[in-house]
């Protein structure tokens, strides 16, 4: 009978696949010979494969049957096949999360893990592991910590695996056990050295000292796992970053002892580490190098790939480290493994010079639809980067992107194109038309709404100022005819911006804007009527209020305000001059491209950290009544760099008070300072009302205490002011190792560097992308012009750089950037003062002798022009 | 005692600052390159592996592991990665490939594909390691014979290789030789034919009479 059925089963199976046509009912059907007597330990495997094979497949076992099965295997505990018996531990592990009460397994397996048979402790202890929870834990800890420190390998690794899965679960438990892993650290057996320092990390990772001692224990004494001194050099590197241990620390020379290891895995490790420190210079890196250099010959593609990947990393920020691997990279760019390949040429475009840039495109445009989307990225962040180094060679890479632009490729791959193309086209004038041509191309067919509105939005600010705007309107209504909501109106925004711009094109967008108020969907109609409703009405100003710039308040301070003023309903109209500005305009393209070299943009924390501020100081009850916070600027320092105390300063502006916060570090580990404040002595008639102490400093955790000060009023113009400031505080002496401190104390000052408050503080930067267009809009009622000569400037550069830094305004329409070979130069500058009124510059460059400047100022605030020319004269 | 210098916590201040304002970062890290992982310090761990699966000529799943519950939580989600790695990978034995944001070291063997999967910022010869174990360990148990249909048949063994040499991430073991002996595993030469279930059978009622 038996028979039969095995032959049957045999039959079915004899394709090329066994397990093919697995039935799941079948197979738990057949699962009922778990319970015969004798067991026969062959079919039971078989049939216990089988199950493990469905479950590997995605096959859903419903709780029942699973229980019932897993109810059946555990008979097979009786049996003493070897085999068989793994396999049990392995279905005990796959059914752990879809059969009930598999904790009735617990004794057998507790048996197995305390036996003497050395085969079956080992997965037992990980089976057993994988059933229990943190109640359980406690009842076999005692097994737990024997078969940590046992001497047979396996069992020992085991429990230190099991033991670190478990400390996600029952921390708590685990925590007592350091004894005995430290114990398997010293361990002989390789493994064991590796998971007993792994888990003695994760026990002690959140304190430092402890790490440090184990670090010192193991780097002195030396270990044989390799793996473990990877995780060696991963735990100093990430302690070194922590505690910003500079590089004559021991961590480091640990690190690059590393170098010298005889096995691959280690050097790589290590020299990956020190590729990744964050300062390092060019010497410390050189060692790193040469044994990457070594790499790139190897004939395992992983390090050689490994190697070539890491060297990229280098050239990103120090190419020239780099330049002594040419020769070995040049060989790389054939290799047969395209990820090496590209990375190769894609590192040598940064290193190598402008001669070799057209050679390496040709290579690489010859495998390109070989590699995948996330190296494609890589290469189209390479030829970004080459645009802005060698603005030259833009037609050669505008050719390439749009190529690669028409292939195949998922989102990512797709928005770092059109970012490029979008930076290249406002790097390089000339360029313009033929990236808008290629772009205008991908979007007729592009599947990704991001980049369609994206691309609407750029064409819409650049399309109208083409000499023939008229050929980018086709493209904008396709868009209205064919595509998704969000594109759709993104297209009638981009269509108004035409018709606002170019009158004779006007009549036409009119009539176009009427189908679009047909449109299907809310927003799209919405817009169409609004824009039609300001087009018809023919005004410079509204054009310029409506179409052109658009918002620049932050938008959720926007929200918040809205919220607040639907809370309190009054008579007055809601006033958009209290809602806080937007600090950084979103639309600049080029910070965005660029995140290759620079992964920290300070200005991309902007937006938020100003609603940050906002919160923290409308929690201080001394600050309330003092409205929206209208701008904070950078933190200035007011000490020397590594001085006992370190004190900086951030200045918030509102409509008519200033805030100073001033957070302090105390460095010194044996004083705990109290009552903390900085006096402040004004030089003009500018008050100090308020003082708001930091009640506590302890050493290295900063504080920040407040002064606030009231601006006059009677005289506008007077923005600048220069405070003395003493930071007073009352001192308590306290033992360095525990903090506590004596009980009395004594009073003391430290005197800081002078705080000047400038014009700048009183601006906010805000974008307008069309510049001329609001210019208009604020219109000459309050324009007042001056000339000025600026003797100690010598370039126009560094005149223009002044002079934005000064004013604290945002340069519009790119003309902070000054074309080279140009003796006269205009710089556009929109920002809004203090009190919510509109300001423009514009000022008109001229190099001479020294730079002569004429400022034209325009506002709808006559006091804030006579301010800002005051203040530049 | 004044003049006492403290850099450490100068720098902590700029830690504070950055981790105050975590909307900017994330948006920018997303933008920055997934590739280099830049963003993304990695803690210490012994989690190293993220997946490992074995393929069939066709694409097809044999053995599929994945280890990071993070990771494609659903079994549509894991079999898409497979079919496009498999994509990315059958056509030239490249040894690494770097997809999805992970980096992947493979290995094929006449119709069979080996893959080890790890996170971009792995150690790559880490990754290698655990993949020439695994070759190395089931190319002994299969005898050579490393192509579908051998190891089909020896399924039980494949899974167990597979449970010794990687526990839920964590590399167990890196030595063929060492999980050869754990498992003590052999591969048949003619599994379940008739005459050895004949044997088999023989065998249970000796053991039948052994029990009473």
């Amino acid at each position: 009978m038996i028979k039969k059925f095995d032959k049957k089963d045999e039959e079915s199976g004899s394709g090329s696949n066994p397990f093919q046509h697995l039935e799941k009912s079948a197979v738990l059907q057949e699962a009922r010979i778990f319970n015969e007597t004798p067991i026969n330990p062959r079919r039971c495997l078989h049939i216990l494969t089988k199950i493990i094979y469905l479950l590997n497949q995605g096959e859903h076992f419903g709780t029942t049957e699973a229980t019932e099965a897993f109810f059946a295997m555990t008979r097979l505990f009786q049996s003493n096949d070897q085999t068989l018996r793994r396999m049990c531990y392995l279905t005990i592990k796959e059914m752990a999360n879809i059969s009930e009460d598999v904790i009735i397994v617990t004794s057998s397996l507790t048996k197995d893990m305390t036996g003497k048979e050395d085969v079956y402790r080992g997965p037992a202890i990980r089976a057993l592991c994988r059933i229990t929870d943190t109640t359980m834990l406690q009842a076999i800890e005692r097994y737990m910590k024997q078969a940590i420190v046992d001497k047979v390998p396996s069992v020992s690794s085991s429990a230190l695996v099991s033991s670190l899965h478990m400390v996600k679960m029952s921390y708590d438990v685990v925590k007592r056990w350091v004894n005995e892993a430290q114990e398997a650290a010293s361990s002989d057996n390789i493994m064991v050295q590796y998971h007993a320092l792994g888990l003695l990390y994760h026990l002690r990772k959140n304190d430092r000292l402890a790490v440090t001692k184990m670090l010192n224990k193991f780097t002195k004494s030396g270990l044989k796992s390799p793996f473990a001194y990877c995780m060696l050099i991963r735990i100093a590197s990430k302690l070194l970053d922590e505690t910003e241990g500079g590089h004559d620390s021991p961590l480091f020379d640990f690190i690059e002892s590393c170098l010298r290891n005889k096995n691959e895995m280690v050097v790589y490790e290590a020299a990956s580490a020190i590729v990744h420190m964050p300062h390092c210079t060019a010497r410390e890196l050189a060692p790193a190098v040469s044994v990457l250099q070594l790499f790139c010959s190897s004939p395992k593609a992983a390090l050689r790939y490994a190697a070539v990947r890491t060297l990229n990393k280098v050239a990103m920020k120090h190419p020239s480290a780099v330049t002594a691997c040419n020769l070995d990279l040049e060989n790389l760019i054939t290799d047969s493994n395209r990820s090496i390949a590209t990375l190769a040429i894609t590192t040598l475009l940064k290193t190598g010079s402008e001669s070799s840039v057209d050679r390496l495109m040709k290579q690489i445009s010859s495998f390109v639809s070989e590699i995948s989307d996330e190296f494609k990225v890589v290469v189209v962040q390479a030829i970004s980067a080459l645009c802005q180094k060698y603005p030259r060679k833009h037609s050669v890479m505008m050719n390439f992107l749009s190529n690669m632009l028409r292939d195949d490729g998922g989102f990512e791959y797709k928005r770092a194109i059109v970012d490029c193309i979008i930076s290249i086209i406002e790097e390089n004038p000339e360029s313009k038309e033929t990236g808008l041509a290629h772009l205008c191309e991908f979007i007729e067919d592009c599947e990704h709404t991001v980049l369609a509105t994206k691309i609407l939005h750029l064409l819409g600010k650049e399309g109208p100022r083409t000499p023939q705007p008229s050929k980018y309107i086709r493209f904008i209504f396709n868009r209205v005819v064919l595509e998704s909501e969000a594109v759709r109106a993104a297209a009638v925004s981009a269509l108004a911006k035409f018709g606002a711009q170019n009158d004779d094109l006007l009549p036409s967008v009119l009539v176009l804007m009427q189908r679009c108020m047909m449109d299907s969907d809310d927003e799209v109609r919405d817009r169409a009527t609004f824009y039609m409703n300001v087009l018809q009405q023919k005004q410079k100003a509204l054009n310029a209020a409506y179409i052109f710039n658009g918002l620049s308040v932050s938008i959720p301070g926007l929200e918040k305000s809205l919220h607040q003023y639907t809370l309190d309903p009054s008579e007055k109209p809601f006033d958009m001059k209290t809602v806080p500005l937007a600090t950084t305009p979103i639309t600049e393209q080029k910070t965005e491209i660029a995140p290759i070299a620079t992964s920290k943009l300070p200005e991309k924390l902007a937006p938020s950290r100003q609603d940050i501020y906002q919160e923290q100081l409308a929690s201080i009850p001394e600050f309330q009544g003092l409205g929206p916070l209208f701008k904070s600027s950078e933190p200035v320092q007011l000490t020397e760099a590594e001085t006992e105390y370190v004190v900086r300063c951030i200045k918030h502006t509102f409509a008519r008070h200033m805030v100073f916060q001033f957070d302090c570090t105390n460095t010194l580990n044996d004083q705990l300072l109290q009552k903390v404040m900085v006096q402040m002595e004004p030089s003009e008639a500018y008050e100090v009302i308020h003082y708001v102490p930091a009640l506590s400093l302890p050493y290295s955790q900063p504080g920040s205490c407040y002064t606030l000060i009231r601006l006059p009023d009677d005289d506008p113009t007077a923005v600048s002011c220069t405070f003395s400031c003493t930071m007073k505080y009352l001192v308590r002496d306290c033992d360095p190792n525990t903090g506590e401190p004596d009980d009395d104390g004594y009073d003391d000052e430290y005197v800081l560097e002078d705080l000047e408050v400038t014009v700048a503080d009183h601006i906010q930067k805000v974008l307008k992308p069309n510049f001329g267009a609001a210019w208009e809009e604020v219109g000459d009622e309050n324009e007042k012009e001056e000339t000025f000569a600026l003797a100690s400037v010598r370039t126009l550069d560094e005149a223009v750089g002044n002079i934005i830094s000064f004013l604290g305004m945002q340069p519009c329409e790119r003309s902070d950037k000054v074309p080279e070979n140009k003796n006269s130069h205009v710089l556009f500058l929109a920002g809004v003062f203090r009190g919510g009124h509109d300001v423009l510059v514009r000022a008109r460059l001229a190099l001479a002798d020294g730079v002569t400047m004429q400022v034209t100022v325009r506002s709808s605030e006559e006091t804030v022009v006579d301010v800002i020319l005051a203040s530049v004269g | 005692m004044r003049d006492r210098k403290q850099k450490q916590s100068y720098a902590n201040w700029d830690y504070s600052l950055e981790t105050s304002v975590p909307t900017g970062w994330t948006g920018h890290s997303l933008c920055v390159n997934v590739w280099t992982g830049e963003n993304a310090e990695q803690e210490p761990s012994l989690y190293t592996v993220k997946a490992v699966f074995i393929l069939d000529n066709d694409g097809n799943r044999l053995l599929s592991k994945y280890y990071d519950p993070e990771l494609y939580p659903s079994m549509k989600e894991q079999k898409n990665f497979e079919k496009n790695v498999f994509n990315k990978t059958h056509k030239a034995d490249n040894e690494i490939a770097f997809l999805e944001g992970m980096t992947i070291v493979y290995k094929s063997s006449i119709d069979l594909f080996f893959y080890v999967v790890g996170s971009a910022q792995e150690n790559e010869l880490m990754l290698m390691s655990v993949l020439n174990c695994l070759f190395d360990s089931l190319s002994q148990i299969l005898r050579k014979n490393v192509e579908r249909r051998c190891l089909l048949e020896n399924m039980e063994g494949v899974f167990l290789v597979v449970d010794e040499i990687i526990d839920g991430g964590v590399i167990l073991e890196s030595d063929p030789q060492q999980v050869l002996q754990k498992i003590n595993y052999r591969a048949d030469d003619n599994p379940l034919s008739e005459q050895t279930v004949a044997q088999e059978s023989s065998g249970t009622q000796e053991e039948a009479v052994f029990m009473t």
